[in-house]
């Protein structure tokens, strides 16, 4: 693939899976919990099934990095880890393959909390 | 009131404006996209700075993590977010916000009672139930290899 | 003696009078339409205070401190005081009015509660009961933000049919009949629920309300939306102050120019990003005590019919899947002596 044929389809990709969040959002009355975790699930069942994995060899980043690619990587942590310790592998496969990203997340928001003065939602209406 | 409650929630239905599709959906093709390629460069760089697939995977989400925790933080991922809604919450970055910003709301209850018990109150719903699928993909998985059909 | 009439219609006896009022807003009221109305104006939603709640207690002391530097009166010369807020257990007029020695009732009326206190002080101001009644409210944009809906910095859209929580207070003071404005009647709402669920369409909620109450007292007081100079709701906002004029309309009534809402009013729509208006019992009270009873103290409103709303909603009623109760008062308010 050509260098920049990777960025221009990450775009494309992850663009689409926004906009269909977006006219879930506006089309029906889904809040945007219920919308995230319809993602995560859909990405376990697309990833389960098998169609995730050759979506993200071609998008890259377009798939990885909308929350469907949080779910394709609990299911692919799930199938890895199953498939080398067994059934326990249920259990410890998704949060071992996500544990970056939570704890990354989990600690940024400790830290943020420690650095961070509050913001100010109305400044921004009138600055 | 002449009106029953159907028919007065059929009037109000049409007195409300609708929410402006032909601007929002745009915006958030165009702002998640953009996030995902900032995702693609840095994963590319850290493949090029020679991290394998996977670890360049992981550090691409770790990276876009911090990121929105400094924009949420700074107070500038929601100002982002109001016009790329869902451009701006589907991705990991949005996760990351939902995590940050109620941590630092609640900061004003206490480290314990309110950033710790409180850190999760948007973003829990998905780490559950994420794992539970996947949880029980991993079972029927298992099942299908004890019996012998994959 | 006040006389009940019917349809939870009270007519005072005495015409009780404002004998004060007073005001204190954020910086996104102190730069809408009205901004050069209110008597305090912080750029810093703080309000010099550590958290979102202690500041709206701040933002409420600030408004009864005007209202009684204003009235050359003390905390002393309070006999009765009716407060409310949005927060759970009341907890901005709790915790602001602790020190001041004022006997005390707190309420909840949700946006509704700046017409339900003063509906209640003007009772107790008819009737001779106590010297000085004040009837103060506040909300806070941040503060509610945080005990209804998400973050500060959380990254959402809002929907169009949502409302903009004002940080704003305001502060009536009533007395025996003295000088205007006066009030002359009131009329007490019923809950009014039409089935409307989504949280984030309050107006539409409340319309319904508004409509009741506004009907109960027509009837009462046997008047017709003409008698007034203003009909004024509090917060309906665009969507419900539509849907009450449409209700109206089915009565063949129009509620012409003379009709206005709070929401509308605090706000510059075009301008300033409240979606579908200002809302929060600190919008109707400050709009009420920092723009309409000056003017009606200057004579250029005689007749006014403040019906403030408020959607009785839970935040986890809501989640049960319950609709939104709503309700509205109605209080006259009038420049006239006639007694």
């Amino acid at each position: 693939m050509d260098d920049y044929l990777v960025y221009l389809w990450a775009f494309l990709a992850g663009g689409a899976l926004c906009a269909i969040g977006q006219l879930l959002i506006d089309l029906t009355s889904m809040t945007p919990a219920r919308i995230l975790v319809t993602y995560v699930v859909s990405g376990v069942l697309l990833g389960a099934v098998g169609v995730y994995e050759p979506f993200a060899e071609f998008a890259g980043a377009g798939a990885t990095v909308p929350l469907t690619g949080f779910g394709h990587a609990l299911a692919k942590g799930v199938r890895e880890a199953v498939e080398r310790d067994g059934l326990i592998g249920c259990l410890t496969g998704g949060l071992e393959a996500c544990a970056g990203g939570i704890t990354a997340a989990v600690l940024s928001g400790l830290l943020a909390a420690l650095i961070f003065t509050r913001g100010d939602k109305t400044a921004k209406l009138t600055g | 009131m002449k009106l029953t409650k159907n028919e007065y929630g059929r009037l109000a239905k049409l007195r409300s404006p609708n929410s402006k599709i032909y601007r929002n959906v745009p915006m958030a093709f165009l702002v998640g996209g953009l996030i995902c390629v900032v995702g693609q460069v840095l994963t590319e760089l850290y493949k090029a700075a020679g991290a394998e697939e996977e670890l360049a995977g992981t550090l691409t989400s770790v990276s876009l993590v911090a990121l929105s925790a400094v924009l949420t933080g700074m107070g500038l991922y929601s100002r982002l977010a109001k016009y790329a809604g869902a451009g701006t919450l589907v991705p990991i970055t949005g996760f990351a916000n939902a995590v940050v910003s109620p941590a630092l709301e609640f900061r004003t209850e206490g480290y314990v009672p309110g950033v710790g018990a409180k850190i999760f109150t948007i973003a829990g719903p998905v780490i559950v139930y994420g794992l539970a699928a996947s949880a029980v993909y991993g079972v029927i998985l298992f099942i299908a290899q004890m019996s012998g059909a994959v | 003696m006040s006389v009940y009439t019917k349809n939870g219609t009270v007519i005072m006896e005495n015409l009780p009078s404002v004998v004060s009022f007073g005001t204190a807003v954020g910086r996104m009221e102190g730069e809408g339409p009205l901004g050069s109305c209110f008597d305090y104006v912080d750029d810093s939603p703080d309000f010099g205070e550590s958290t979102w709640e202690k500041a709206e207690s701040r933002l409420q002391q600030l408004a009864f401190g005007q209202a009684l530097s204003k009235g050359g009166l003390s905390e002393s010369d309070i006999d009765f005081m009716f407060a409310g807020d949005l927060l759970n257990q009341c907890a901005a007029s709790g915790y602001g009015m602790r020190d001041n020695g004022v006997s005390f009732f707190g309420l909840y009326g949700a946006c509704s509660t700046m017409a339900e206190s003063l509906a209640l002080a003007a009772i107790f101001a008819d009737n001779g009961i106590g010297q000085y009644t004040a009837a103060v409210t506040s909300s806070h944009f941040c503060s509610a933000e945080r005990q209804f809906r998400f973050p500060e910095n959380y990254g959402g859209q809002r929907t169009p049919t949502s409302q903009w929580t004002a940080t704003a207070s305001g502060c009536a003071i009533l007395g025996a009949h003295y000088e205007a404005p006066y009030i002359k009647a009131v009329t007490v709402g019923n809950i009014t629920d039409m089935g409307i669920k989504d949280a984030n369409n309050m107006g539409a909620a409340m319309a319904p309300a508004a409509y009741a109450t506004l009907k109960c007292h027509f009837a009462a007081a046997h008047s017709s939306p003409a008698d007034y100079d203003l009909i004024l709701t509090g917060d309906l906002g665009y969507v419900g102050s539509e849907l009450l004029r449409d209700l109206f309309l089915q009565d063949g009534i129009t509620l012409g120019d003379s009709y206005n809402d709070c929401g509308l009013m605090l706000f510059d729509r075009e301008k300033q990003d409240v979606h579908a208006g200002g809302s929060g019992c600190g919008c109707s009270a400050a709009v009420l005590c920092g723009h309409i009873l000056p003017r009606m103290r200057k004579g250029e409103l005689r007749n006014v019919l403040f019906t403030a709303t408020g959607a009785l909603m839970s935040t986890t009623l809501v989640q049960q899947g319950e609709s939104i109760p709503a309700i509205a008062h109605c209080v006259h308010i009038t420049a006239s002596d006639g007694r």
